[in-house]
């Protein structure tokens, strides 16, 4: 019986994630050409990638990308955690209206950006700034803040995400130890420090974690915002595999570039698990 | 979204020095300086992350969007970028969305509802490997797969079929995802066996027990896993893309795209679209969010 109800489980899984991913090792060692038969290269594809000038910009890119929106996003939800913590009616309708921007598909959200992102004068963002005496910015045109833009979208849509999960971790902190604190007449701040961080260390791990990973394999934001334009000032990992692969064919150097990728993203979980289990046997 | 709700555990034991030790930062609930800070801040907050809603639905509606403006109020109302968005096929890509949303996850839940079953209530050679191999295709990233299943869905190993240009191509792929069989797998095991040993004994087989018997207890989980199974395949961006023959197959959210780099229409025009798509996703979002919250908080629990 539980093998007749996994089957379709199994079945899925070994067709469209498995056999995908042996696929990929195997194509990352041939040069691949349609019609005319794969040709065996060895390790030739892993050391194009590794000496592509494109794609270590692209990596430089993903790497300052994901600290820095990971960051953004983790302070500033857990700003708004702390901020938006209660029971009242009100709260509960701010926290509703905050999270938006993580239901939302990722495509629709850029193209909502793209249009506050305006360069012109008169664009929403630029109309804004102008109020406090801020001259029009480029944002998307010009390859010196594209990037940063892009990271403000990144923060945008992972902020709420990190609020909800903190939310979580505030509500099983024991309220009898902030009573404690309080008779025993620490501040606010000693509070926050002492009582509340070590209890949300767990949310906080996972929170980080969870970004880091989003943000190493980051793809439809930077496809949809700028196509890794402008002059590839925001070509991220995946657009550079996406237009090796699927514009100019490079099946070979695409493949070995994608596992590349999945042996960061596994070396990231497994280090940050060894790393988080050390530190609870302590 | 009841997550920032605090309860109170010492109950009336300990002399509550107020409301103010309901929240970390001892927000007070008395008119004071603190709850003008907290407001301000709050206004901003929903500022950032509403107000963006607000100006893309408002310069949707607008006929003059060409110069797009900050606004909460069309200038000029009209269903003019709509009527246009309808010309470039904007309803045939909502329909492929909704026919690859629908089927993909009525199959996502069947699937998960089945597997989790069985990883529930069975124990069985090889169930340790089974689950290992689910929480391997949780580590993997489906953007790193990209390449090679774009090979796979053209031709099938051992079937020998292609499935691409058809909504299978989007649908089989999303039909088996980890999270939603370990959210239920977890919310079986807690129910309590005896109602399923009661049944036994009147004769009921493995399927029925499910369909009658336990199926109708996981109702709070079915929900979970629905809006987030939801979220998921309409959010499926690079998946479509790579699965579709032509433009004529994308979804809504990837044909977004086309709109945009259409230079005869104006920037209304996408953001009409972008209002489409945006339905779907808010309707289930505001119906089932007390789900959505049960959801998060559980897999943050469970790492």
């Amino acid at each position: 019986m539980a093998w007749a109800f996994l089957t379709p489980a199994l079945l899925l899984a070994l067709y469209f994630k498995f056999i995908p991913m042996f696929e990929g090792m195997r194509l990352s060692l041939f040069d691949v050409q349609p019609f005319l038969g794969d040709i065996w290269v060895g390790l030739d594809n892993y050391a194009k990638v590794l000496t592509d000038e494109r794609f270590l910009s692209a990596l430089w890119h993903t790497v300052v990308l994901g600290c820095g929106q990971t960051i953004a996003a983790v302070l500033l939800g857990f700003g708004l955690a702390l901020l938006l913590e209660g029971q009242a009616r009100t709260l509960w309708f701010l926290r509703t209206a905050v999270f938006l921007p993580v239901v939302t598909a990722v495509a629709v959200v850029g193209e909502l950006w793209r249009l506050l992102y305006q360069p012109t004068e008169n664009g929403p963002i630029n109309s804004l700034l102008s109020f406090v005496g801020l001259g029009p910015v480029p944002f998307l045109d010009s390859p010196h803040t594209a990037l940063a833009s892009i990271m403000v979208v990144g923060t945008w849509i992972g902020a709420p995400f990190n609020m909800l999960i903190i939310l979580a971790g505030l509500t099983g902190v024991d309220r009898t130890l902030y009573e404690a604190a309080y008779i025993d007449g620490a501040s606010v701040w000693q509070r926050l420090r002492y009582v509340a961080l070590p209890a949300l260390r767990p949310a906080i791990t996972i929170v980080v974690t969870l970004a880091a990973i989003r943000s190493l394999r980051v793809f439809t934001e930077v496809y949809v915002i700028t196509g890794g334009g402008p002059a590839g000032s925001t070509e991220v990992w995946m657009t550079r595999v996406f237009s090796l692969g699927f514009v100019s064919n490079d099946i070979g150097v695409g493949a070995a570039a994608s596992v590349l990728l999945l042996a960061a993203t596994l070396l990231l979980t497994l280090s940050v698990q060894y790393v988080s289990r050390r530190r609870a046997r302590r | 979204m009841s997550a920032g709700g605090t309860t109170t555990t010492s109950g009336g034991r300990v002399r509550r020095g107020s409301a103010r030790l309901d929240t970390t930062l001892g927000w007070s609930p008395r008119f004071g300086p603190g709850l003008i800070a907290r407001a301000v801040l709050c206004s901003i907050a929903l500022f950032v992350f509403a107000a963006p809603f607000i100006t893309t639905v408002a310069a949707a509606f607008d006929d003059n969007s060409r110069a797009t403006e900050f606004g909460f109020w069309p200038r000029s109302p009209t269903l003019l970028n709509f009527e246009v968005a309808a010309e470039k096929g904007m309803w045939e890509y909502l329909v492929n969305s909704l026919v690859i949303a629908g089927g993909g996850l009525a199959l996502q839940m069947c699937v998960s509802v089945f597997a989790a079953y069985a990883l529930a209530r069975r124990r069985f050679r090889g169930q340790a490997f089974v689950l290992l191999g689910f929480l391997l295709t949780m580590m993997l990233p489906e953007e790193v797969i990209a390449i090679p299943l774009s090979t796979v869905l053209s031709d099938l190993p051992v079937v020998g079929l292609s499935l691409r240009g058809t909504v299978l191509a989007v649908i089989l792929p999303v039909g088996m995802w980890a999270f939603s069989i370990f959210v239920m797998t977890e919310f079986m095991k807690e129910l309590p066996v005896e109602i399923e040993e009661a049944a036994r004994l009147d004769g009921l087989g493995d399927l029925r027990m499910l369909l009658f018997i336990v199926l109708p207890l996981c109702r709070p989980a079915l929900g979970v896993i629905g809006i987030f199974g939801f979220l998921m395949v309409w959010d499926q961006y690079l998946l479509p893309l790579i699965a579709a023959n032509d433009q004529g197959d994308f979804t809504l959210p990837v044909a977004l795209s086309i709109l945009a780099n259409d230079f005869t229409v104006g920037p209304g025009v996408v953001l009409a679209g972008s209002v489409v798509a945006l339905v779907p996703s808010l309707t289930v979002y505001f119906c089932l969010q007390s789900s959505m919250v049960r959801g998060i908080a559980a897999g943050a629990t469970k790492g």
